[in-house]
């Protein structure tokens, strides 16, 4: 298969050549022409993760960037995230005298939708964003263009290592932030409570089983697969200003949280569907 | 083939051409949406002469060299270096072109992430394969004792100045022996004595790796120190051809700007 390179001179031509005199053609114009570069980008990364010479040693960097340089920040949202839910839900619970569902119940909450919903978006913020912001400042220093002519391909070098490594990272870090919830549950538990450790984690994963976790786990790889290709796609098709550079940051975050809930919203009707 | 020497320029002039051209530019068009940026532009870089492109900024001096290693495509006319048409190259071959063409960018484009050490092992570790360990570094402390930096090994490059990270991108432009080298404007933004230093840098190169250049710029006392012939573009095209003499005694207002 064939797949064009993007060429970002190229596309600001066509962006020009396309947009007609009415406004409303010029921006279904732009519309369309920015859909064909985001397909012809991801195709791209496709062919390129798939080259002979990957870049083993900038994706296993990669990952570290991305996986434990976020530990700090997911560590302290993941066991905030169960601490909260259980002190907000366990006065409810207990009018009803069902206290003894809270763990079962926080950890329900936490593996099938907070957890990967608040951590994805936690990392579309940090990682999104500094792929959006090194690319496009990569772009504008002319990096990309050095690298370019160092016989490196910016797309295998830069891009297929980054999506990869998110894709990779980004579920274990949600599930890293699930377990760190559930601990945070367990200390939220004994704040007006009493329960063991072990108590608590046994009661929790009663009511956790294989369709909880599987949902969960596959719409996190989908969190990790939108995360890198939106942060990559917009800082690589980042203007020639610098002003483009907070441009590329900032509509890396919007677009890629804007599609973790999306990816949500389908995965959820998908396992409903698969379920009932 | 033109083998005659080339006009020398200046109190210190370069090693002055000694073959037959490396790159032919024939009437090359360059449009950017409804703009004729270049609208044909024909020129010859013989080989191992510096050619000096003087221009108005706006004048399409970096498109042309971008056009010479692909970064961009140009719309007409063609490009021809060390034989080979560009536009008729494909991955592999555009990047055995790329292997023999360094490239000085204007901003220097030093990659942030990575050391001095890593920047210059970067494209000779991607161009020349078969290269040990202690073969790369030998290359790094040449190339770094050529530029007189090399105790800025193992720094990063935003603990560099304007003028360290500029000497730092040419070494790591000719640590893969180019024969051909592009400078992007390779004294804009530095002060006078730094650029004189950046012009000296430029011919020493020119002497000890026997390289044709092709030096993109504004600064006219870097095209006096550098050159071995000009040439001034304008409204898309070239306009003079030459000597310094020729382009002192030019009534051209634009040139004559060049030269007050």
């Amino acid at each position: 298969m064939n797949i064009p390179a993007v060429n970002i001179d190229k596309v600001g031509d066509a962006t020009k050549q396309t947009i007609a005199p009415g406004r409303i053609a010029g921006k279904m114009g732009s519309f369309f022409v920015e859909l064909a570069n985001v397909v012809f980008f991801i195709l791209a990364t496709i062919k390129e993760t798939f080259s002979r010479d990957f870049e083993s040693r900038e994706f296993l960097r990669q990952c570290f960037q991305i996986g434990y340089k976020t530990l700090p920040l997911i560590s302290i949202t993941g066991i905030i995230m169960g601490l909260v839910l259980t002190i907000q839900s366990r006065p409810v619970l207990v009018n009803f005298g069902a206290v003894t569902k809270l763990p079962g119940m926080v950890a329900a909450s936490l593996i099938r939708e907070m957890g990967p919903v608040i951590t994805a978006l936690i990392c579309a913020g940090k990682i999104g964003s500094g792929m959006g912001a090194e690319l496009g400042s990569m772009k504008v220093t002319e990096q990309i263009d050095a690298m370019e002519v160092s016989s490196t391909n910016p797309m295998r070098f830069l891009v297929v290592t980054r999506v990869l490594a998110a894709t990779l990272m980004i579920p274990l870090l949600i599930l890293y932030a699930d377990a760190l919830g559930i601990l945070g549950s367990w200390a939220g538990a004994n704040i007006k409570g009493d329960v063991t450790f072990v108590l608590f984690f046994s009661q929790a994963f009663a009511h956790i089983n294989f369709i909880d976790l599987l949902p969960a786990v596959i719409k996190s790889f989908f969190f990790g697969a939108v995360i890198g290709f939106v942060g990559c796609y917009k800082g690589y098709t980042a203007g020639r200003g610098t002003e483009s550079v907070g441009v590329a940051a900032n509509s890396a975050v919007v677009l890629s949280s804007l599609l973790v809930i999306v990816v949500d919203l389908i995965v959820v009707q998908i396992t409903d569907l698969l379920v009932s | 083939m033109n083998t005659e020497q080339t006009e020398t320029i200046g109190g210190a002039p370069a090693k002055a051409a000694s073959g037959g051209p490396v790159i032919v530019i024939s009437n090359l068009k360059k449009s950017f949406g409804g703009q004729e940026v270049l609208k044909s532009v024909s020129l010859q870089l013989l080989d191992g002469e510096n050619l000096v492109v003087l221009g108005k900024s706006g004048s399409g001096k970096s498109v042309l060299i971008k056009c010479i290693v692909r970064l961009m495509d140009h719309d007409g006319g063609s490009i021809t270096v060390l034989g080979k048409d560009v536009s008729a190259l494909n991955g592999a071959g555009l990047g055995e072109l790329r292997k023999k063409v360094g490239f000085l960018f204007q901003s220097g484009a030093l990659y942030d992430s990575m050391t001095v050490r890593q920047n210059l092992e970067f494209p000779l570790r991607r161009m020349r394969k078969n290269l040990t360990k202690s073969e790369i570094d030998e290359k790094v402390k040449e190339v770094l004792e050529h530029v007189g930096l090399w105790d800025t090994l193992d720094k990063m490059p935003s603990q560099l100045s304007g003028g360290m990270r500029k000497r730092i991108s040419l070494a790591r432009t000719i640590i893969v022996d180019p024969k051909i080298l592009l400078y992007d404007e390779p004294t804009t933004g530095l002060d006078p004595a730094t650029s004189d230093e950046i012009s000296s840098l430029i011919k020493d190169v020119q002497k000890k790796y026997k390289t044709s250049s092709l030096i993109i710029t504004h600064d006219i006392q870097c095209a006096r120190s550098t050159a071995n012939r000009l040439v001034m573009l304008q409204d898309g095209e070239v306009s003079l051809e030459g000597g310094i003499e020729k382009f002192e005694k030019s009534t051209d207002p634009v040139v004559k700007s060049f030269f007050k």
